[in-house]
């Protein structure tokens, strides 16, 4: 089974993330490997622990994006690639995917592409989905659970309504929801492993392809409005008189 | 300004926000809604009462589960031949998913999850949040269509008008054979949903700390731990049940274990933006907080005053949940007379 995992390399989740001069900042948090794409990379150890193959993660982004790279290999995954490119700047997720569709062929012979379901910086969620178009390939979005036999795949997806159950065949474009199942920790030999990687960097060259042209364009960037609410503390000598002057004041919102 | 918006179903019965969407398209000129489905021609109607003009309505029997390549050619192949200026969606799973799927085929963008949005001569500017809401984006697209996926509870639900119809034209579902069987379903729990509801009772790790309460014997130290988070749950769940509102829980509450992934808000969870919240032994996170922070009216019941979920409340209780949420669960059935 030769498998990749397509990642990314996102601020913290605890950052405290604000726009100072135009520019996105998150202070000194630290960059990590984005939260949902550990789920992918467990995902895709869990198919090589059970059908054999190799896993190659990849990611876009400058050479510190190599950190994100060695978490997925500290994790598990046998090889990285880094594709880096001046030309690849301001990119909107269509774009995003041509270039993760380009580097999947180059991978040559993939049967399964895992993604984390969104990155927790642009929250757009569509990356999935538009490179298995690009690749002509089924597009089994948040699957919670994954099964193959012989060429099919059978997932579970999570949808608002519960699950919907499909079967398909490979090569097929998997993204994962956080109810597949907890990531693992990288093992100590993992790290040491990782540290020691030599990660190969691809430019569009490589892929054969010129940048994409980015469509989305985003003029500006700003702080969320402060909320100027100042909490009104309610108290009273038992709970019953605090529960009944709280719920007074919630239906004088009038929002009930 | 031609726009099309894509009315999404289960079952043939429409997610709330696909009417939502209705109302936005309506604000920019005429509506064509899309119902793709099999046996769906009652949700047509629906869609002429909630406001579309026109409605392109694929009944088929290829189509009569949601599949990405089946819905995205169908919609693809209708939008190529017709050459709508603007396409709308509402932020569904399905809804997200086919956008981005369609602005691959037609070679445009998708500007998603989008919160509020201004046309100027034919150009949409829009704004999301990004980074969970801890910042907003605003955002264009230079090709056409423009594809636009909206927020669920971000814009007004527009009033249903009993009978009032419109162009009812049928179209050809996409001819194929797609790769993906859909084989059957496991519905959920059922309850609220989180991202429609218009109240939210939601509980955190401080509902496990009930000093009260003596775990059976024979439990370990963690299954007393998540025993005890039931019996708090089962107060935000009976306060919930009272207010007809969904249950909701921190990061920390579901990755101890005391209640199921869906429940989740915040960052790695659901992002929801109901008109109340009751935060019950929530400190507030900052990946919590970016969840719902949009909430008209939070509501926080906590032990420690300097807790951070009372910076964003605009009513705040210091004490003791176990005590505190059974006794408005009470005020409120009184009130509401139920």
């Amino acid at each position: 089974m030769k498998i990749v995992v397509c990642i990314k390399q996102v601020p913290d989740s605890t950052a405290k993330v604000i726009v100072e001069q135009g520019k996105v900042s998150w202070g000194d948090a630290p960059l990590i490997l984005n939260p949902w794409d550990e789920y992918a990379v467990e995902a895709a150890i869990q198919q090589k622990e059970a059908l054999g193959g190799t896993i190659t993660a990849i990611t876009i982004g400058d050479e510190s994006c190599k950190e994100a790279l060695k978490r997925a290999l500290a994790m598990g995954a046998d090889e990285a690639i880094l594709i880096c490119d001046p030309a690849l700047v301001n990119m909107d997720t269509q774009a995003t995917a041509q270039v993760l569709a380009a580097a999947i062929h180059k991978t040559g012979g993939v049967d399964m592409a895992f993604f984390g379901r969104q990155a927790i910086d642009g929250d757009a969620g569509l990356v999935p989905g538009q490179a298995a178009r690009i690749l002509g390939w089924p597009a089994l979005t948040l699957a919670s659970v994954i099964k193959i036999e012989g060429g099919n795949v059978r997932v579970e997806r999570s949808i608002e309504e519960g699950r919907q159950i499909v079967t398909a065949r490979l090569p097929a474009v998997f993204s994962l929801p956080k109810d597949f199942g907890e990531p693992r920790y990288p093992s100590f030999m993992g790290i040491r492993k990782a540290s020691r990687a030599e990660i190969p960097t691809w430019s569009l060259a490589e892929l054969g392809i010129v940048a994409p042209a980015s469509v989305i364009a985003w003029p500006e960037i700003m702080n969320t409005p402060s909320r100027e609410v100042i909490c009104e503390f309610i108290t009273g000598g038992n709970p019953e008189e605090i529960a009944e002057t709280l719920a007074n004041k919630i239906l004088a919102e009038k929002v009930l | 300004m031609n726009t099309w918006v894509y009315i999404d179903h289960f079952k043939g019965n429409a997610l709330p926000a696909s009417w939502e969407t209705i109302g936005v398209g309506k604000t920019l000129g005429n509506v064509t809604a899309l119902v793709f489905g099999s046996g769906i021609e009652a949700l047509a109607k629906t869609a002429f009462e909630y406001g579309a003009d026109e409605v392109l309505l694929a009944d088929d029997k290829v189509l009569s589960d949601y599949r990405s390549e089946a819905y995205a050619t169908t919609l693809s192949k209708l939008a190529a031949e017709r050459t709508p200026d603007l396409l709308l969606f509402p932020t569904t799973t399905r809804g997200r998913e086919l956008a981005g799927m369609v602005a691959i085929d037609l070679k445009s963008g998708v500007m998603v999850d989008v919160t509020s949005l201004e046309a100027t001569g034919g150009k949409i500017t829009i704004t999301r949040p990004i980074y969970a809401g801890k910042l907003l984006t605003k955002e264009t697209c230079s090709t056409k269509p423009q594809i636009i996926t909206l927020r669920g509870r971000a814009f007004p639900k527009p009033a249903q008008q009993t009978g009032k119809s419109g162009t009812l034209t049928k179209v050809a579902a996409a001819i194929g054979d797609f790769p993906t069987k859909v084989e059957g379903y496991t519905t959920s729990e059922g309850g609220v949903s989180l991202t429609d509801a218009n109240v939210i009772v939601s509980g955190g790790r401080g509902v496990s700390n009930n000093p009260a309460l003596t775990p059976p014997a024979g439990l370990d130290e963690k299954q007393a731990e998540i025993w005890r988070a039931q019996q708090g749950f089962a107060l935000v769940s009976d306060l919930a049940s009272a207010l007809g509102a969904a249950v909701g829980a921190s990061r920390a509450a579901v990755d101890a274990g005391y209640v199921p992934y869906t429940h989740q808000v915040g960052q790695t969870g659901k992002v929801v933006s109901p008109d109340v919240y009751i935060a019950c032994g929530i400190s507030g996170a900052i990946q919590h907080l970016a969840g719902m922070r949009t909430s008209k009216v939070i509501v926080a019941i906590n032990k420690d005053p300097e807790a951070p979920i009372f910076k964003l409340a605009r009513y705040g209780v210091v004490g003791d949940l176990y005590q505190i949420v059974p006794a408005l669960t009470a005020a409120f059935k009184k009130k509401m007379g139920k």
